[in-house]
Protein backbone atom coordinates (compact mmCIF):
# COMPACT_ATOMS: atom_id res chain seq x y z
CA UNK A 1 0.00 0.00 0.00
CA UNK A 2 3.06 2.48 1.00
CA UNK A 3 4.54 1.84 -2.77
CA UNK A 4 1.39 2.59 -3.82
CA UNK A 5 0.80 5.61 -2.14
CA UNK A 6 4.22 6.90 -3.86
CA UNK A 7 4.06 6.18 -7.10
CA UNK A 8 0.37 7.79 -6.80
CA UNK A 9 2.23 10.66 -5.17
CA UNK A 10 4.71 10.88 -7.83
CA UNK A 11 2.59 10.85 -10.75
CA UNK A 12 0.22 14.00 -9.47
CA UNK A 13 3.51 15.94 -9.19
CA UNK A 14 4.75 15.13 -12.48
CA UNK A 15 1.24 16.09 -13.55
CA UNK A 16 1.52 19.27 -12.10
CA UNK A 17 4.46 20.68 -13.00
CA UNK A 18 3.43 19.55 -16.62
CA UNK A 19 0.58 21.44 -16.51
CA UNK A 20 2.38 24.68 -14.92
CA UNK A 21 4.96 24.17 -18.14
CA UNK A 22 1.36 24.71 -19.99
CA UNK A 23 0.09 27.37 -18.49
CA UNK A 24 3.39 29.58 -18.32
CA UNK A 25 3.23 29.21 -21.91
CA UNK A 26 6.08 27.46 -22.21
CA UNK A 27 4.52 24.64 -24.00
CA UNK A 28 2.59 25.92 -26.45
CA UNK A 29 0.25 23.84 -28.90
CA UNK A 30 0.55 26.65 -31.07
CA UNK A 31 4.29 25.98 -32.00
CA UNK A 32 3.51 22.52 -33.07
CA UNK A 33 0.82 24.24 -34.95
CA UNK A 34 2.61 26.55 -37.75
CA UNK A 35 -0.02 26.43 -40.09
CA UNK A 36 -2.92 27.70 -37.58
CA UNK A 37 -3.60 30.91 -38.52
CA UNK A 38 -3.85 32.02 -34.92
CA UNK A 39 -4.76 35.66 -35.47
CA UNK A 40 -7.52 34.95 -37.84
CA UNK A 41 -9.40 32.56 -35.23
CA UNK A 42 -9.06 35.12 -32.51
CA UNK A 43 -10.36 38.00 -34.35
CA UNK A 44 -13.77 38.95 -32.89
CA UNK A 45 -15.02 41.33 -36.03
CA UNK A 46 -15.62 39.54 -39.47
CA UNK A 47 -13.36 42.48 -41.23
CA UNK A 48 -10.38 41.07 -38.86
CA UNK A 49 -10.68 37.69 -39.37
CA UNK A 50 -11.00 37.99 -42.86
CA UNK A 51 -8.04 40.21 -43.18
CA UNK A 52 -6.21 37.49 -40.91
CA UNK A 53 -6.91 35.11 -43.92
CA UNK A 54 -5.20 37.61 -46.43
CA UNK A 55 -8.87 37.80 -47.68
CA UNK A 56 -9.41 41.37 -46.47
CA UNK A 57 -10.56 42.53 -50.62
CA UNK A 58 -12.55 39.40 -51.29
CA UNK A 59 -14.86 39.87 -53.95
CA UNK A 60 -18.59 38.76 -53.75
CA UNK A 61 -18.85 36.01 -56.10
CA UNK A 62 -21.83 33.21 -57.74
CA UNK A 63 -19.45 30.69 -58.36
CA UNK A 64 -19.56 29.55 -54.64
CA UNK A 65 -22.45 27.30 -53.32
CA UNK A 66 -23.48 27.18 -49.63
CA UNK A 67 -25.57 24.49 -48.31
CA UNK A 68 -26.89 25.14 -44.84
CA UNK A 69 -30.84 25.04 -43.53
CA UNK A 70 -32.75 28.33 -43.43
CA UNK A 71 -33.80 27.41 -40.28
CA UNK A 72 -31.64 25.94 -37.84
CA UNK A 73 -33.13 24.37 -34.84
CA UNK A 74 -30.24 24.05 -32.78
CA UNK A 75 -27.51 25.99 -33.07
CA UNK A 76 -25.00 22.80 -31.47
CA UNK A 77 -25.35 21.47 -34.98
CA UNK A 78 -25.66 23.28 -38.48
CA UNK A 79 -24.41 21.14 -41.48
CA UNK A 80 -22.55 23.24 -43.61
CA UNK A 81 -21.26 22.03 -47.60
CA UNK A 82 -19.30 24.73 -49.53
CA UNK A 83 -19.00 23.83 -52.69
CA UNK A 84 -17.39 25.94 -56.15
CA UNK A 85 -16.26 25.06 -59.50
CA UNK A 86 -13.47 27.12 -59.44
CA UNK A 87 -10.10 25.66 -60.41
CA UNK A 88 -7.08 25.86 -58.23
CA UNK A 89 -9.03 25.93 -54.87
CA UNK A 90 -6.24 26.46 -51.90
CA UNK A 91 -8.28 27.03 -49.21
CA UNK A 92 -12.12 27.48 -48.14
CA UNK A 93 -13.08 28.97 -44.99
CA UNK A 94 -16.54 29.43 -43.03
CA UNK A 95 -17.17 32.13 -40.95
CA UNK A 96 -19.81 33.21 -38.84
CA UNK A 97 -20.60 37.11 -38.72
CA UNK A 98 -22.55 37.36 -35.29
CA UNK A 99 -20.53 34.03 -33.35
CA UNK A 100 -17.88 35.55 -30.88
CA UNK A 101 -15.21 34.44 -32.65
CA UNK A 102 -16.47 34.60 -36.65
CA UNK A 103 -13.74 32.30 -37.98
CA UNK A 104 -15.41 28.55 -37.91
CA UNK A 105 -12.81 26.43 -39.81
CA UNK A 106 -10.38 27.08 -42.62
CA UNK A 107 -9.69 24.14 -44.92
CA UNK A 108 -6.55 24.35 -46.92
CA UNK A 109 -6.95 22.30 -50.44
CA UNK A 110 -4.12 20.54 -52.25
CA UNK A 111 -4.28 20.42 -56.05
CA UNK A 112 -5.91 17.19 -56.20
CA UNK A 113 -9.07 18.36 -53.97
CA UNK A 114 -12.32 19.48 -55.60
CA UNK A 115 -13.53 22.93 -54.44
CA UNK A 116 -16.18 20.69 -51.70
CA UNK A 117 -15.84 20.58 -47.93
CA UNK A 118 -18.70 19.59 -45.47
CA UNK A 119 -19.12 19.60 -42.16
CA UNK A 120 -20.80 20.62 -39.41
CA UNK A 121 -20.61 24.17 -36.93
CA UNK A 122 -21.98 26.00 -34.02
CA UNK A 123 -23.78 28.70 -34.41
CA UNK A 124 -24.42 31.47 -31.30
CA UNK A 125 -27.45 33.03 -32.97
CA UNK A 126 -29.43 34.15 -36.33
CA UNK A 127 -26.55 35.08 -38.48
CA UNK A 128 -24.96 35.41 -42.06
CA UNK A 129 -22.60 32.44 -42.52
CA UNK A 130 -19.90 34.02 -44.89
CA UNK A 131 -17.94 31.04 -46.86
CA UNK A 132 -14.36 32.30 -48.86
CA UNK A 133 -12.88 30.87 -51.31
CA UNK A 134 -9.56 31.67 -52.06
CA UNK A 135 -7.80 30.21 -55.66
CA UNK A 136 -5.42 31.52 -58.01
CA UNK A 137 -3.64 34.07 -55.27
CA UNK A 138 -7.61 35.59 -55.19
CA UNK A 139 -9.97 35.68 -52.78
CA UNK A 140 -13.99 35.43 -53.44
CA UNK A 141 -16.99 35.15 -51.02
CA UNK A 142 -20.62 34.04 -50.66
CA UNK A 143 -23.06 34.27 -47.74
CA UNK A 144 -26.21 33.61 -46.71
CA UNK A 145 -28.51 33.84 -43.70
CA UNK A 146 -28.91 30.96 -41.29
CA UNK A 147 -31.71 31.85 -38.52
CA UNK A 148 -30.69 29.96 -35.52
CA UNK A 149 -33.99 29.27 -33.07
CA UNK A 150 -31.20 27.62 -30.13
CA UNK A 151 -27.86 29.14 -29.64
CA UNK A 152 -25.12 26.67 -29.62
CA UNK A 153 -22.28 29.45 -27.89
CA UNK A 154 -22.55 29.41 -24.07
CA UNK A 155 -24.94 28.10 -21.97
CA UNK B 1 -8.38 10.21 -25.35
CA UNK B 2 -9.53 6.20 -26.42
CA UNK B 3 -8.76 4.55 -29.30
CA UNK B 4 -9.95 4.93 -32.01
CA UNK B 5 -11.77 8.68 -31.94
CA UNK B 6 -12.17 8.86 -35.65
CA UNK B 7 -14.37 6.84 -37.87
CA UNK B 8 -13.68 7.11 -41.41
CA UNK B 9 -15.49 6.54 -44.89
CA UNK B 10 -13.58 6.48 -48.22
CA UNK B 11 -15.57 5.55 -51.58
CA UNK B 12 -14.54 6.00 -54.99
CA UNK B 13 -16.18 7.39 -57.42
CA UNK B 14 -14.80 6.83 -61.07
CA UNK B 15 -12.37 9.42 -60.87
CA UNK B 16 -13.22 10.74 -57.61
CA UNK B 17 -13.00 9.76 -54.27
CA UNK B 18 -14.93 10.75 -50.99
CA UNK B 19 -13.82 11.07 -47.65
CA UNK B 20 -15.94 10.93 -44.94
CA UNK B 21 -14.67 11.31 -41.34
CA UNK B 22 -16.36 11.16 -37.76
CA UNK B 23 -14.40 12.36 -34.91
CA UNK B 24 -15.10 12.05 -31.38
CA UNK B 25 -14.63 15.01 -29.46
CA UNK B 26 -16.03 17.17 -26.63
CA UNK B 27 -14.94 20.54 -28.85
CA UNK B 28 -15.19 22.72 -25.70
CA UNK B 29 -15.21 26.15 -26.74
CA UNK B 30 -14.10 27.87 -23.09
CA UNK B 31 -17.12 30.42 -23.54
CA UNK B 32 -19.16 28.09 -21.68
CA UNK B 33 -19.94 28.07 -18.00
CA UNK B 34 -20.36 25.44 -15.15
CA UNK B 35 -23.86 25.59 -13.81
CA UNK B 36 -22.94 24.89 -10.65
CA UNK B 37 -19.32 26.96 -9.81
CA UNK B 38 -20.07 30.05 -12.16
CA UNK B 39 -16.76 29.06 -13.34
CA UNK B 40 -15.43 29.30 -17.17
CA UNK B 41 -14.87 25.83 -18.43
CA UNK B 42 -11.45 25.86 -20.31
CA UNK B 43 -11.68 25.65 -24.36
CA UNK B 44 -10.51 22.05 -25.58
CA UNK B 45 -10.95 21.72 -29.22
CA UNK B 46 -8.87 20.26 -32.23
CA UNK B 47 -7.07 22.91 -34.04
CA UNK B 48 -6.02 20.58 -36.82
CA UNK B 49 -6.94 17.58 -39.06
CA UNK B 50 -4.63 15.92 -41.57
CA UNK B 51 -5.90 13.62 -44.16
CA UNK B 52 -3.47 11.64 -45.47
CA UNK B 53 -3.73 9.16 -49.50
CA UNK B 54 -1.36 6.95 -49.41
CA UNK B 55 1.21 9.00 -47.36
CA UNK B 56 0.82 11.90 -48.66
CA UNK B 57 -0.83 15.12 -47.25
CA UNK B 58 -3.64 15.68 -49.63
CA UNK B 59 -6.26 17.88 -46.92
CA UNK B 60 -5.60 19.93 -44.31
CA UNK B 61 -8.12 21.60 -41.79
CA UNK B 62 -7.54 24.06 -39.58
CA UNK B 63 -10.68 24.47 -36.90
CA UNK B 64 -11.57 27.45 -34.51
CA UNK B 65 -14.31 26.56 -31.50
CA UNK B 66 -17.03 27.02 -33.67
CA UNK B 67 -17.05 23.34 -34.97
CA UNK B 68 -19.74 21.54 -33.70
CA UNK B 69 -19.00 18.43 -30.82
CA UNK B 70 -18.48 14.93 -32.55
CA UNK B 71 -17.14 16.76 -35.71
CA UNK B 72 -18.27 15.80 -39.07
CA UNK B 73 -15.80 16.47 -42.27
CA UNK B 74 -16.10 15.48 -45.87
CA UNK B 75 -13.74 16.35 -49.14
CA UNK B 76 -12.99 15.03 -52.29
CA UNK B 77 -9.99 14.41 -54.24
CA UNK B 78 -8.93 12.85 -57.79
CA UNK B 79 -6.42 10.33 -57.99
CA UNK B 80 -7.53 7.88 -55.60
CA UNK B 81 -8.21 4.10 -56.56
CA UNK B 82 -9.80 1.32 -54.42
CA UNK B 83 -7.46 -0.28 -51.73
CA UNK B 84 -5.51 3.35 -50.96
CA UNK B 85 -4.90 4.07 -47.58
CA UNK B 86 -6.43 6.92 -46.14
CA UNK B 87 -5.18 8.01 -42.83
CA UNK B 88 -7.02 11.18 -40.85
CA UNK B 89 -5.06 12.66 -37.85
CA UNK B 90 -5.72 15.58 -35.63
CA UNK B 91 -4.27 17.63 -32.76
CA UNK B 92 -5.55 19.56 -30.41
CA UNK B 93 -5.36 22.52 -28.68
CA UNK B 94 -3.51 20.60 -25.40
CA UNK B 95 -1.63 18.51 -27.79
CA UNK B 96 -3.63 15.61 -27.48
CA UNK B 97 -3.42 13.34 -30.40
CA UNK B 98 -4.94 10.23 -32.37
CA UNK B 99 -5.16 9.18 -35.80
CA UNK B 100 -6.65 6.18 -37.66
CA UNK B 101 -6.68 4.97 -41.59
CA UNK B 102 -8.77 3.01 -43.95
CA UNK B 103 -8.99 1.45 -47.45
CA UNK B 104 -10.49 3.44 -50.42
CA UNK B 105 -13.54 1.39 -51.30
Amino acid sequence: MTMKRRTFLKNTFATGVLGVAVGAGLLKPSDVLAAWPESAFAAKSLEDALSGLNAGSASDSGKIKIKAPDIAENGAVVPITVSTDMSGVEKISVLVEQNPQPLAASFDLTSKCDGFISTRIKMGKTSDVVAVVQAGGKSYKAKKTVKVTIGGCGG
Amino acid sequence: MAKNSIKIKAKNKGEKTEVKALIKHNMETGLRKNKKTGEKIPPHFIQEVKCEHNGSVVFTANWGIAVSKNPYLSFKFTGGNKGDTITVSWVDNKGKTDSNSTKVK
